[in-house]
């Protein structure tokens, strides 16, 4: 607020220092929203705990209709919560109105004012807020510099391409540097190529500001590359919270695990466990060594969880952990994709990247499965 | 070579046209009808216009082109001061209910939608669900019956019949316009500081005025125009344009009339085309 | 935040929003109210009082309004004897209002069908065209087709020239003259709620009409004009009301001679200083109103009901 370059110069340090501290920007405890009542109810939120660090970008994850816009709405301060607490750096703003919240937005749509510049746009919140005229200009033209939109300036909002509405939205959330920037969904208007070069401006402006980003998206692939830290949601539940690597490699949640990426997921029985390892006996017959995630019960019926990259076809001289009939071969390059189905008649996919004249890929051959050691998960 | 040409040139033509005969959404006869009717419906207008104009007592057969008909109505003092009270409550009466009509629509737009929001249609409606005559003479006996017993008078009355006329006109096109807004640029606005005062003032108010300014124009173009209700409730000094019109067609047919009708058109004619012109900006 | 403190900021919240809702539709409503409906409350106790002898009202109850309207009272005997005159002033005002709603529907359909099959900047302009009367000055207009029709109008003028007739047609002042005058003021009451619902009209169920072996006019009756009902309700509506309650077109081309409902309540609160009997007609034309709107309504949701 006094001084630009000072300010920043904080920030950088403690970005340094955060990975340590690891202060809480938003929290939320036992959040529930629903909507309508009666036999009308729609539970949007069910009682969500969430804390969101200082810093961090932050991604919520979940198919649509799952309650991520309705948690970013009450973090804005649109809707109030059925019952719960959200805290903004320890102080409750449950009941704040929005404009008295230090928390920005980056609406779906934009939301641009259409009767106004596109430097009007980005200066709008600074004069809600008061600020003098000239510290206005000086703020927006470093926003039109960090955007890269300085020859915009003048433009009325319906004069720009998607791709530059996007950037006076993200400008204008950003002039008043908020404590937290929400975004819901910001890239989905976009097409594919504009979608990725947005994604890599995103994550260096987070960089660059140093402020927390809590961003929301149902496409995974975005979420895994932008993310410091994900929320999985389904139904609003968040179902784990974790790094991308945790979300990818360690799901604790058969939904998440199928959300994310492709994955194979088999039946069976735990038939002894050691410490967090388990074997497992599957529906053929088979018995593979699983690892149990913290928090999970790793004892009965249970589910595995087997990505496509922890398989490969067994060599001729290996004992291959699974056998499977071939049905398919997808041809990707630098990898294929074999879809073979398992005795018990569950279908299974592998990702092989070696060679395959060693084998018989015709149709219906049988083949035998090797499985990378420890990567084989056992699900909640 | 030539004649090649011109085969080639009419072929396409014979197409076209057996094209056009083929067009499926054209229904024999419906293009004569419209025809007639834009005809029929602007031909008077146009007799009574040009014959505004016409240098002669007659209002049927043309001598040569004058001024004079429109000199005289602007001489006569009945006009001039029909005129005036005409403006007069016009403007008050497009003032008061533009507000109102914008109050109210935002009201039954910009929040969630209650119990009773029918109900509040309904009666912002009914001047428009009851034939005119029946409202002139409910409102003059009323009126009759406020001035019997509180004994005041004056043209107040008057304004506030027209008010109330003209509520559900201006209406319309501003609930439309405020129904085709989005919440979400209030809500844009509240999260970057505006306070709900700062969002009505710079977001919503600036989105909305083209409603409210054609809400205003409809308010305006009806209260002018208004014969049945005004002929009723108006007392004697509160002739308006419309009513002293009336009045002259009773006691005889002039050019004088034709004159001044011709302004009458001309002030609604342009407010209309100002209002096709504020919705087509509107649209974009 | 304690669930104590957050339920008293829903109240909070839902206490705010009421307040601003009342406040804000407050004016408009207030201002019809007294009015607009109130005056119908007092019209409604009028039509039960006895006539002032220089107008108005005195206060005494009597039915005889609404006995008038169908029964003459002898002066001599006070027998009751049937009176169909106003009677027949209603069933004529529902004719004409009948007769100019089809008149306009046979007319206004073709039109609002032919602007609407218009390339959309086209569009525009015709729309300006028949909004154009919508808005201008009745009284005007009526004055104007009162010039076109009269003996020495510019119709018969035109024709006496062209030496298509001899003598003038004698249209003013008859019930030709209101019907036509009718079906003139309020084409454009027809033309546009009609283009509203032709526009929206898919034009691809049109081919698929032909493609399905139907003429024309088949497609014209069992696709086009179904999909356009509600514009050929609304459109009935509107010019069927204003028709039954119209005073000006009447008042002009009829001459006060051929009398509709409307002049003849406004001459009882004129020259015949008959308040409570001008009250009592009023009360049954709209008694007669909100019958059609019931009908209308009721048309109108089946129609809703029926698309989904
Ligand atoms: N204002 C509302 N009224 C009623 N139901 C709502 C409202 N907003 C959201 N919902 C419902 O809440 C659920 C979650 O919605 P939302 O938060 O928008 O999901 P997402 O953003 O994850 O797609 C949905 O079932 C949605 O229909
Ligand atoms: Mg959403």
């Amino acid at each position: 607020m006094e001084n630009d370059g000072e300010r920043v110069a904080t920030q950088t340090m403690e970005k340094a220092g955060a990975e340590n501290r690891r202060n809480v920007a938003i929290s939320a405890r036992s959040l529930v929203k629903t909507f309508g009542t009666g036999e009308f109810a729609v539970h949007a939120l069910k009682d969500v705990d969430i804390d969101i660090r200082e810093n961090e970008f932050f991604t919520l994850l979940g198919p649509s209709g799952c309650g991520k816009t309705t948690l970013l709405r009450m973090i804005a301060g649109f809707e109030l919560p059925t019952s719960g607490i959200i805290q903004l750096d320890g102080q409750d703003i449950t009941a704040l109105p929005p404009h008295k919240r230090p928390v920005n937005t980056v609406f779906q749509s934009y939301a641009l004012f259409p009767h106004m510049t596109v430097a009007e746009n980005i200066g709008f919140g600074l004069k809600m807020l008061g600020r003098s005229g000239g510290d206005i200009d000086k703020r927006v033209k470093r926003m039109l510099a960090l955007v890269q939109l300085e020859a915009m300036a003048n433009r009325r909002t319906d004069q720009l391409s998607g791709g530059q509405q996007q950037r006076v939205a993200l400008a204008r959330a950003l002039a008043p540097e908020p404590k937290v920037l929400l975004l819901d969904e910001p890239l989905a208007a976009l097409d594919l190529k504009l979608r990725k070069n947005m994604q890599i401006e995103l994550k260096s402006l987070q960089a660059e500001t140093g402020i927390t980003f809590v961003f929301v998206t149902h496409d995974q692939e975005e979420a895994l590359t932008m993310s410091d830290r994900i929320a999985v949601m389904r139904a609003g539940e968040i179902l784990q919270i974790g790094a991308p690597t945790d979300i990818y490699e360690r799901p604790t949640h058969r939904f998440v695990a199928d959300f994310i990426g492709d994955i194979n997921i088999l039946e069976g029985s735990v038939v002894s466990s050691e410490g967090r390892t388990a074997q497992v006996r599957l529906k053929d017959g088979a018995v593979i060594e699983a690892r149990v995630p913290e928090g999970v019960d790793g004892s009965g019926d249970v589910a595995l969880a087997i990505r496509p990259e922890a398989a490969r076809l067994a060599g001729p001289d290996e004992t291959a952990a699974l056998s499977g009939t071939l049905e398919n071969v997808v041809y990707f390059g630098a990898a294929s994709y074999l879809h073979l189905r398992l005795g018990s008649g569950e279908e299974f996919v592998l990702r092989h990247s070696g060679a395959l004249d060693a084998y018989d890929l015709s149709t219906g051959s049988v083949l035998g499965i090797a499985l990378q050691p420890g990567r084989a998960r056992v699900l909640e | 070579m030539a004649d090649l040409a011109t085969t080639h040139d009419a072929a396409p033509a014979a197409r076209a046209r057996k094209l056009k005969a083929r067009d499926l959404k054209a229904m024999p006869g419906f293009k004569a009808i419209a025809w007639a009717c834009i005809v029929a419906l602007y031909l008077p207008l146009i007799v009574l216009i040009v014959f505004s104009f016409n240098d002669n007592r007659s209002v049927v057969k043309w001598t040569e082109f004058s001024l004079r008909w429109y000199q005289a109505a602007l001489e006569n003092e009945g006009i001039r001061n029909a005129a005036w009270v005409s403006v007069k409550v016009a403007l008050v009466a497009t003032i008061l209910s533009t507000i109102a009509a914008t109050m109210a629509a935002l009201a039954t737009t910009r929040a969630a939608a209650f119990k009773g929001q029918g109900l509040a249609y309904a009666i912002i409606n009914q001047p428009l669900m009851i034939p005119e005559i029946v409202t002139a003479i409910a409102t003059l006996s009323l009126f009759s019956l406020v001035k019997y017993v509180t004994g005041i008078t004056g043209i107040g009355y008057l304004m506030a019949a027209h008010t109330a006329f003209c509520i559900p006109f201006a209406f319309m096109p501003i609930r439309a316009r405020l129904e085709d807004m989005t919440l979400t640029l209030e809500q844009a606005g509240a999260d970057l500081y505006a306070t709900p005062l700062q969002a009505f003032r710079y977001i919503t108010l600036p989105l909305l005025m083209p409603g409210i300014v054609a809400g205003a124009m409809l308010a305006f173009v009806v209260s002018l125009d208004d014969v049945i209700i005004t002929l009723m409730v108006a007392g004697p000094g509160e002739t308006t344009l419309p009513i002293y019109i009336l009045g002259a067609i009773r006691r005889g047919i002039t050019p004088e009339i034709n004159a001044v009708s011709t302004i009458l058109v001309g002030v609604s004619v342009l407010l209309v085309a100002l209002l096709f012109l504020v919705q087509r900006r509107m649209e974009k | 935040m304690s669930g104590a403190q957050l339920s008293a900021a829903h109240a909070e919240a839902g206490r705010r929003a009421r307040n601003a809702r009342l406040g804000l539709l407050g004016p408009a409503v207030l201002i019809i109210l007294l009015i607009s409906i109130l005056p119908l409350g007092i019209t409604v106790v009028y039509s039960f009082l006895t006539p002032g002898t220089y107008g108005g009202v005195t206060w005494e109850f009597s039915t005889a309004a609404y006995v008038q309207f169908l029964f003459e009272e002898d002066i001599f005997d006070g027998t009751l004897a049937f009176n169909p005159a106003y009677l027949q002033i209603f069933l004529r005002s529902i004719g004409l209002a009948f007769g100019a709603m089809i008149g306009t529907l046979i007319l206004g359909f073709p039109t609002a069908y032919f602007i609407a099959t218009k390339p959309r900047q086209q569009r525009t302009f015709w729309l300006f065209l028949i909004t154009l009367p919508f808005w201008t000055n009745i009284l005007i207009r009526t004055y104007a087709m009162l010039l076109i029709i009269r003996d020495e109008g510019f119709i018969n003028l035109t024709l006496m020239n062209l030496r298509i007739i001899n003598h003038p047609l004698s249209i003013l002042y008859t019930d030709t003259a209101v019907f036509i005058g009718l079906i003139y003021t309020y084409l454009p009451f027809m033309v546009l709620p009609l283009y509203a619902s032709l526009e929206k009209l898919d034009f691809r169920l049109v081919e698929a009409g032909y493609d399905l072996y139907a003429s024309r006019w088949k497609v014209l009756s069992h696709v086009i004009a179904p999909l356009a009902k509600p514009g050929i309700i609304a459109g009935c509506v509107l010019v069927f009301i204003p028709g039954l309650g119209a005073y000006i077109t009447p008042e002009l081309l009829g001459g006060g001679k051929k009398l509709m409902i409307g002049n003849m309540i406004a001459i009882q609160f004129g020259s015949s200083r008959n308040w409570p009997f001008g009250s009592a007609a009023a009360l049954i034309l709209m008694a007669l109103v909100v019958i059609v709107l019931l009908v209308y309504a009721r048309a109108a949701g089946r129609e809703a009901k029926a698309h989904g």
